[in-house]
């Protein structure tokens, strides 16, 4: 029973990604005119060439970090969504350092991850401290500080970045020695996988092997059996916001240098919201973020494709999206197929 | 065969956390009976009633109301079909009068208005017709105890009741409330009703009713005819054995003292002086139990001396030391441990394995933690431990507590709590909801502390618990110590009782003496 029980939620997944596909293939029937092909693009495109699996790996990168700070957050049982805010303000001051510092280039690329874990620290300590000593939501003034964020992100962009000769409401170009370097050739996946990677394994050290983690983890569980066991639920909340803001932020970093050549997002990036999404999916286990995070890597390059090779807009994405998480985090779903499992068990 | 006006048949239960409530059970009711149904916390009793009052679908087995078979989603289809249920505790909305509380949900109307004034006479003709007297324009939170009661009885007769199942109903009345409660029993049996008592209590059961069924462990063990059986058979059958559950207490030996409180007072909400001038002392070796009826301030006492609470006006001393500025870590470094009443909410965390939370209190300490880092060796072989020595029906200590039964859960408190042998441990309730052999576990492990040199100090409504285990006893009243007791196993529960309700008090001089000495 034991074992089933464990396997609830795998199947619960499963299921919710099932459903979600048949929902693809009705919403594409409907305003597909060759609903067979676009299909087939949506579900098989992305596996046809090396360089859209690159594209899901390479859209997986940014995201397994705001899914592995969710996932932190979501443990310890805050709801926090600075993560957008976390993702744009990193992106925006380490920009700075790649512009107007010449270093060597692993030298630089390391500095500037660094300097981005620093920056998410110091944002989210703003709601960690309003929650651990207040008790004001974090949900909130996470929510508030977006709004915030993005303002100064446009004034630093606007006021010292800008590069008047370019065209558009871009920076000035980062020195090459920023650019990290791509690991796989034909694709544009850079040695950013391999700094998401160990921050994966660095998370799941934390959280199950370090005291900390045990401390985070049990105040999310129960915070008043964690303040009965002596354990300081305010440290928990303030580490688990910790923890999320570097990752976040490094997150943040690591797409600037990898992906882009300028600053250039004058809006919130989504990451952040995105990564709710994965850290659901995988259930808050920050091995399952890397899966959580290639699967919705491939829905967006499957969209991308549908919406370049046929007549299939890419919103449906987002209707997708949106069904996957409400099927995922409905708690009463599929209820009754555990009940029986768990009746067939004791019998 | 007989007569039934209802049967339950096979009746299964299992819940979404894998607990069987009940297993087979088959329960019959006769026309115009008092059947009790007895067993102890946790045998399922309540499980049963609420399926049969439609709150819980069984897994398995049906229901025949006059050998119909019955389908119920919800309680409204119970009620439709002449069952009523009086649940231990009230479901009346206190700001409302008598009348209101009994018409709500099928009020007299005068157009888009409340008929008021039928409603009053509504509840008048009902309370005159079942002789269940009561003012109809009372407002429901200025009436005591056994008034709601009669009014939860009359809401269920109004709504068409034929069977009736009151869920443990004289808990909370006093013995002559009780009294009068059965005289109303009685009479609604002679009017042809039939009621369904839910009880603990085998005195009260021998006294009221006509037949019993016995459950144990979710399952049925029997229907007796009251008059045939003695309390003694029927308290075998409840537990499962010869009842003889004898503790080996050896004499103690006193020691220094380990917990002073010392002039202790605390305003609650809307500033009621919850604790006043309250001092007492637990020395080592030795057991201070605290007997009371619950809400006189005994749970503010507690949250006080585990800083759940600041200090208000007075002192706490654990070990010589004051504990007013100490954090709840720093408070246990001291060697002060705490089984809380409530362990769901305090005592685990439910979504947690074992061996997570029986090391919850000493997760940074070597040998569980060294460099920060946890020692997975180490706390399997203290969780294998632990399951062994408190007997802990599990899975493996990977289980999940939420997996586990009340009584076990509670052991693995206990076990927790226990296995840092502390020079003070705080017991509350500590074993409230547990089955007889989970509580005579801990409560040899409460004595061994003790005889280990541990000063506990215990808490309980169970009287019986209380007078067993403690060396000495006090008694709170009103935020207040009025009495002490130095071999409570010499006190009759009469006296006990006479003390737990204010009618007698020790010399308060007297006591500070004996208490502080």
């Amino acid at each position: 029973m034991d074992n089933k029980s464990r396997l609830f939620p795998v199947v619960r997944t499963a299921a919710a990604l099932l459903i979600s596909f048949a929902t693809a293939f009705l919403i594409i029937v409907c305003v597909s005119k060759t609903p067979l092909e676009s299909f087939y693009i949506f579900a098989i495109g992305p596996f046809t060439k090396m360089r859209y699996i690159g594209n899901i790996v390479e859209y997986a990168i940014p995201v397994i970090f705001s899914g592995l700070g969710m996932a932190v957050l979501f443990q310890a049982k805050l709801v926090n969504l600075g993560g957008e805010g976390v993702f744009y303000i990193s992106a925006a001051i380490v920009s700075f350092a790649a512009i107007f510092f010449i270093m060597p280039a692993f030298i630089h690329q390391s500095a500037i991850i660094l300097l981005g874990a620093v920056i998410g620290m110091a944002v989210m300590s703003i709601p960690a401290f309003l929650r651990a000593k207040y008790n004001g939501s974090e949900l909130v003034s996470s929510l508030m500080l977006n709004s915030i964020l993005l303002g100064v992100g446009q004034y630093l962009l606007n006021t010292k970045l800008r590069d008047s000769n370019a065209g558009a409401q871009v920076s000035y170009k980062f020195v090459p020695s920023t650019a990290m370097p791509v690991i796989v050739p034909g694709t544009k996946i850079t040695s950013g996988l391999l700094v998401a990677l160990a921050s994966v394994l660095i998370v799941y050290i934390l959280l199950y092997k370090t005291k900390w983690g045990y401390m985070l983890r049990m105040s999310g569980i129960n915070d008043e059996f964690a303040k009965y066991s002596g354990i300081s639920t305010f440290a928990a909340v303030v580490l688990a916001h910790l923890v999320a803001g570097a990752l976040m932020g490094m997150g943040g970093a690591v797409e600037t240098i990898s992906m882009h050549k300028r600053f250039e997002w004058t809006a919130l990036p989504g990451y952040g919201f995105e990564g709710c999404m994965i850290a659901m999916l995988a259930n808050n286990n920050p091995i399952g973020v890397i899966g959580a995070s290639l699967f919705v890597g491939y829905l967006h390059i499957g969209a991308d494709l549908v919406a370049r090779l046929s007549d299939v807009p890419t919103e449906m994405i987002a209707v997708l999206q949106c069904v996957i998480l409400l099927l995922v985090s409905a708690e009463g779903f599929l209820q009754g197929l555990r009940q029986r499992w768990i009746e067939q068990g004791v019998k | 065969m007989e007569d039934y006006i209802l049967q339950m048949q096979q009746i299964t239960k299992i819940y979404g956390n894998g607990i069987v409530a009940n297993k087979d059970v088959d329960f019959n009711l006769k026309q115009g009976e008092i059947h009790a149904l007895v067993g102890e916390n946790g045998a399922g009793k309540s499980t049963l009633m609420k399926i049969l009052f439609g709150m819980e679908k069984p897994s398995a087995g049906k229901i025949l109301l006059s050998g119909k078979e019955l389908n119920m989603n919800s309680s409204n289809d119970a009620i439709a079909n002449g069952i009523g249920m009086v649940h231990q505790h009230f479901m009346l909305v206190e700001t409302f009068t008598v009348a209101e509380n009994i018409t709500l949900g099928n009020e007299p109307k005068k157009g888009l208005f409340v008929n008021t004034a039928k409603a009053v006479e509504f509840t008048k003709e009902l309370s005159e017709k079942y002789n269940l007297p009561i003012d109809p324009n009372a407002i429901v939170k200025d009436l005591p105890v056994g008034m709601r009661q009669k009014i939860e009885i009359l809401k269920a007769l109004a709504r068409g009741a034929r069977i009736l199942i009151l869920d443990e109903p004289t808990a909370v009345l006093t013995p002559q409330e009780t009294d009068q409660l059965f005289i109303e029993l009685l009479n609604l049996k002679n009017q042809g009703y039939t009621i369904v008592f839910i009880s603990h209590k085998i005195r009260e059961v021998k006294k009221i009713s006509d037949r019993l069924t016995v459950m144990r462990e979710g399952g049925h063990k029997g229907v007796f005819i009251t008059a045939e059986v003695s309390e003694q058979e029927i308290s075998n059958q409840i537990v499962g054995w010869e009842v003889n559950i004898e503790l080996d207490k050896k004499s103690r030996k006193k020691g220094d003292i380990r917990v002073q409180v010392k002039h202790l007072s605390y305003y609650g909400s809307n500033d009621v002086l919850v604790l006043d001038d309250v001092s007492f002392s637990v020395r080592a070796g030795t057991i201070l139990g605290v007997a009371g009826v619950q809400g006189n301030g005994q749970v503010e006492l507690i949250e006080l001396m585990t800083r759940a609470r600041d200090i208000e006006t007075g002192q706490i001393k654990v070990n010589g030391k004051d504990i007013a500025k100490l954090s709840v870590k720093q408070l246990r470094d001291t060697g002060c441990s705490y089984v809380p009443e409530d362990r769901m909410r305090q005592g685990v965390g439910a979504d947690a394995s074992i061996k997570e939370n029986v090391i919850s209190n000493q997760y940074n300490k070597p040998p569980y933690c060294q460099n920060g880092m946890i020692q997975q060796k180490p706390i399997d072989d203290f969780a294998d431990r632990c399951i062994s020595e408190y007997e802990i029906r599990c899975g493996s200590s990977a289980t999940n507590l939420s997996m586990l039964s009340g009584g076990n859960m509670q052991k693995v408190v206990v076990a927790r709590e226990c296995s840092t042998n502390p020079a003070v441990l705080i017991a509350e309730q500590p074993t409230r909801g547990v089955d007889i052999g989970a509580a005579h576990i801990i409560h040899e492990r409460i004595l061994k502390l003790r005889d280990a040199g541990s000063a506990v100090l215990l808490i309980s409504a169970d009287l019986s618990e209380i007078m067993r285990l403690s060396d000495s006893l006090i008694v709170m009243y009103d935020g207040k110590i009025v009495a002490y007791f130095e071999n409570p196993e010499q006190v009759s529960e009469q006296e006990l009782g006479l003390c737990m309700l204010g009618s007698v008090k020790h010399d308060p001089k007297q006591i500070r003496r004996i208490v502080n000495g």
